[in-house]
């Protein structure tokens, strides 16, 4: 494989492959953003990019027709509004204790 | 001498038994309330125990004209109320009441005198700012010596021994600001505890001996046939049955309450409290509880006498009566205080109770003990009377020519030394005439007789010689005398009056007393009056008496030496004096064997406490602490110092790792982001491979 060689992308490899960048501009996002909103948004971005996981590998599995990669995106769907339900009201309640809701003040979980 | 009492069985317990225990229980509560009374309240306090005891009185002389009412209808009283005070295992102590002839008349004397006395004391101690105090104390006796007389059960009536005993100490004791006071009452207490030690032994060897302390209990008592049957069977030592050890065992503690000798020592220091004191607890009641605890076990004293015979209890007691009765009677001639001398007297006439007991049985040791009981408590109340009269004044060479002053006390006085020399009439005469009759017939042998009949002879001399400095002669003291108050003087007549004719109760004519204690008819023969060995013993006595009388006139009659100048007697004899004077030198004796003996002893008990234990103990806990101290080094640098160090390495661990946990989410999660970096370089390299 020399340098430069287009190197020819199956289908499935596309959608990891976006999954994969996805993933990262999410981390990128949590790891870097001061706001904790943010910080949620990101973290729904690496979620939703573990969901086009899901649904990938399902799609071009060996059994396509039997739906369990659906199941799984729906159901982590599901927790993840949950989670984001409960990830924003943890941030209003942490607003009103601090007035801020910028993470580097927020460090009273340390041991 | 021996009488042979056959009493009747008993059907059923009447009323009045049931609430002989009231007797006791009331003046012992009056003086629990008297106790909780404020200090100023003396008026309460009197009527309170006047009032108590007056109640007593009452009961006593139901229960004693029940006692006299069976008797009369042929049937001699023992009504017996027991019950159980403790179960023990399979061991049942009991306590009880008894109503008898003995008892009831014990009754009717202790509370009909009691009354008398708290009476005068109202008068004799209306000025003491204690009155309070003394009329709880007072109270407090009368119910205990009561619980004494009533008592079923050698326990009960040792509980009312030691009461009585108490409060005799707290009431010689009763000024207790005055040092001499305080040591009487010690010695007081003291003396009679070495009785009561043997008291204690004997009533425990009867209870092993005979399972039983009660003294009647329809057939089960350790009074009655089958228990001293027992008793005799066993063989103690000396050739002593078990019946005879025990009976000298409470003997000693009879002596020590009586003041018999060689325990007499406290009696007349006892005179240190305030004289209705004296009069009630140390004349007539209290001291006399030795003789009346000796009539009272008398079927033990003399079980296991031959017909006729004696035995050895019973000489005992009767010998060492007789001595007591001569060795007081001879120091009481050489005293000078008037109370003094009437404590010797008391002594001595204790004496010749118990020799009375020992020679004729029961009704001639109390009949003494009755008569005695009333003029005794006469005598002190007349000396009360003339001390306060005298300002405080116990010396009777200090006095005289009170005749004048005093009439009242004067005459009642003379009543008392009159029945106490035994002129005839009077109630000593008799009670004395049978104590010295039944010495006459005794069987063993005529020495204490002999020793009563001259006991009788310094009776009257000494009585003689302090009356003549007393009343006779012209006043020597300072401030002039005076007569006491009515409440002081009228229960001086009464019992005066008691004095002259309560003899009469025990004549040879006439014997009530000696028949109604021993169960039997009473004949009124006034030949037995005239019988040769009757009129031999009276005309012995009287003569002695009058001998005596004579013989202290002629020495003190109308002299009124002054005080200063020797008696003389002692001018006459200076040595015997001397050793008179100086009670014998018992205190003396006592004081350099036993005291030097009981100190030098503390003191090796001391020197060994701080030496020797001491020492040993010092060494264990300086041994101890030298251990403790290597343990201390272990502990602080082997084992403290492995523990802290580890305990340094595992913080400085903690400290570095807790770094990471910062507190920023941000943080944790690029930790996290980073371990997936590495976790995924390591599935792709490992999946290379």
């Amino acid at each position: 494989m020399g340098p430069l060689t287009l190197v020819q992308v199956t289908p499935l490899q596309g959608y990891l492959l976006l999954a994969a960048v996805l993933f990262a501009i999410g981390l990128a996002g949590a790891l870097t953003r001061r706001n904790a909103i943010l910080v949620l948004i990101g973290i729904e971005l690496m979620l939703n990019a573990a969901n086009l996981n899901l649904i990938a590998f399902w799609r071009y599995g060996p059994h396509p027709e039997a739906l369990t990669g659906m199941m799984f995106a729906i159901f982590s769907i599901a927790v993840a509004a949950a989670e984001a339900a409960v990830g924003l009201g943890l941030v209003i309640h942490i607003y009103r204790f601090t007035h801020t809701t910028d993470l580097d003040q927020i460090n009273r979980m340390k041991g | 001498m021996q009488e042979t009492i056959s009493f009747t069985p008993q059907v059923g317990t009447s009323g009045i038994a049931q609430m002989l225990c009231l007797i006791p229980a009331v003046p012992v509560v009056a003086s629990g309330v008297i106790a909780l009374l404020k200090q100023p309240m003396r008026k309460t306090a009197a009527t309170l125990a006047v009032g108590s005891l007056s109640f007593s009185l009452l009961l006593s002389l139901f229960a004693f004209a029940h006692v006299v009412s069976g008797w009369s209808h042929g049937h001699a009283v023992r009504e017996v109320v027991n019950f159980t005070w403790i179960h023990v295992g399979a061991t049942n102590v009991d306590l009880g009441c008894v109503l008898d002839p003995l008892s009831a008349v014990m009754l009717v004397m202790v509370c009909f005198v009691g009354l008398l006395i708290f009476i005068y004391s109202t008068g004799y101690m209306v000025h003491d700012e204690n009155c309070t105090r003394f009329f709880c104390f007072m109270s407090l006796f009368a119910g205990a010596m009561l619980g004494v007389v009533i008592a079923n059960s050698l326990l009960l009536l040792f509980m009312g021994w030691e009461l009585v005993g108490l409060t005799s100490y707290l009431l010689i004791g009763f000024w207790y600001q005055k040092p001499s006071a305080a040591a009487a009452a010690k010695k007081a207490f003291l003396t009679t505890r070495v009785g009561d030690v043997f008291f204690l032994l004997g009533m425990v060897w009867l209870a092993s001996g005979t399972g039983t302390l009660l003294f009647y209990n329809n057939g089960g008592g350790s009074m009655e046939a089958g228990a001293l049957a027992s008793l005799l069977g066993q063989h103690a030592c000396w050739g002593l049955t078990a019946a005879g050890a025990i009976g000298l065992l409470i003997f000693a503690g009879a002596a020590g309450k009586s003041g018999q000798f060689p325990l007499h020592v406290w009696l007349p220091d006892a005179m240190e409290g305030p004289t209705p004191v004296s009069a009630l607890i140390h004349a007539a009641t209290m001291v006399a509880a030795g003789v009346y605890l000796i009539a009272r076990v008398y079927p033990l004293m003399a079980a296991g006498s031959l017909l006729g015979g004696t035995t050895t209890a019973l000489t005992v007691v009767t010998w060492v009566g007789a001595f007591t009765a001569v060795f007081a009677a001879l120091i009481a001639v050489a005293q000078d205080d008037i109370k003094r001398i009437l404590a010797y007297s008391t002594v001595s006439q204790l004496g010749y109770m118990m020799a009375g007991l020992g020679m004729g049985g029961v009704a001639v040791g109390m009949f003494h003990l009755i008569t005695h009981a009333f003029f005794k408590a006469l005598l002190f109340m007349g000396a009360g009377s003339v001390i306060h009269g005298c300002h405080d004044e116990q010396n009777i060479r200090k006095m005289g020519g009170l005749k004048a002053d005093m009439p009242l006390t004067f005459v009642t006085y003379a009543a008392g030394m009159l029945a106490l020399c035994g002129v005839p009439i009077f109630a000593g005469f008799w009670s004395k005439d049978g104590i010295l009759e039944a010495g006459s017939h005794w069987s063993v042998s005529k020495g204490p007789v002999a020793l009563l009949i001259f006991g009788a002879l310094l009776t009257a001399f000494y009585m003689t010689r302090q009356v003549a400095y007393v009343f006779f002669g012209h006043w020597r003291g300072h401030k002039p005398a005076h007569e006491s108050s009515a409440v002081m003087t009228i229960p001086l007549v009464i019992l005066a009056i008691f004095a002259c004719v309560l003899g009469l109760f025990g004549t040879p004519a006439w014997p009530w007393f000696q028949s109604f204690l021993g169960g039997r008819a009473t004949p009124v023969e006034f030949r037995a009056l005239l019988e040769p060995n009757v009129l031999l013993v009276s005309g012995v006595s009287v003569f002695v008496v009058l001998l005596g009388i004579v013989l202290a006139w002629w020495l003190y009659g109308d002299k009124s030496p002054k005080p200063d100048q020797p008696d003389v007697l002692q001018k006459a004899v200076p040595m015997p004096w001397a050793w008179l004077r100086n009670r014998l030198y018992v205190d003396e004796f006592y004081g350099v064997t036993f005291i030097a003996f009981y100190a030098w002893w503390a003191r090796i008990a001391d020197w060994l406490d701080r030496r020797v234990w001491g020492g040993a103990v010092s060494g264990v806990a300086v041994a101890f602490r030298g251990w403790a101290q290597v343990n201390r080094l272990l502990d602080t640098h082997v084992v403290d110092g492995t523990f802290d160090k580890g305990c340094e390495e595992l913080s400085t661990g903690g400290g570095l790792l807790s770094r990471i946990q910062n507190g920023q989410i941000q943080a944790y999660l690029r930790w996290l982001a980073l371990a997936v970096v590495v976790l995924a370089a390591i599935l792709i390299w490992s999946s290379r491979a």
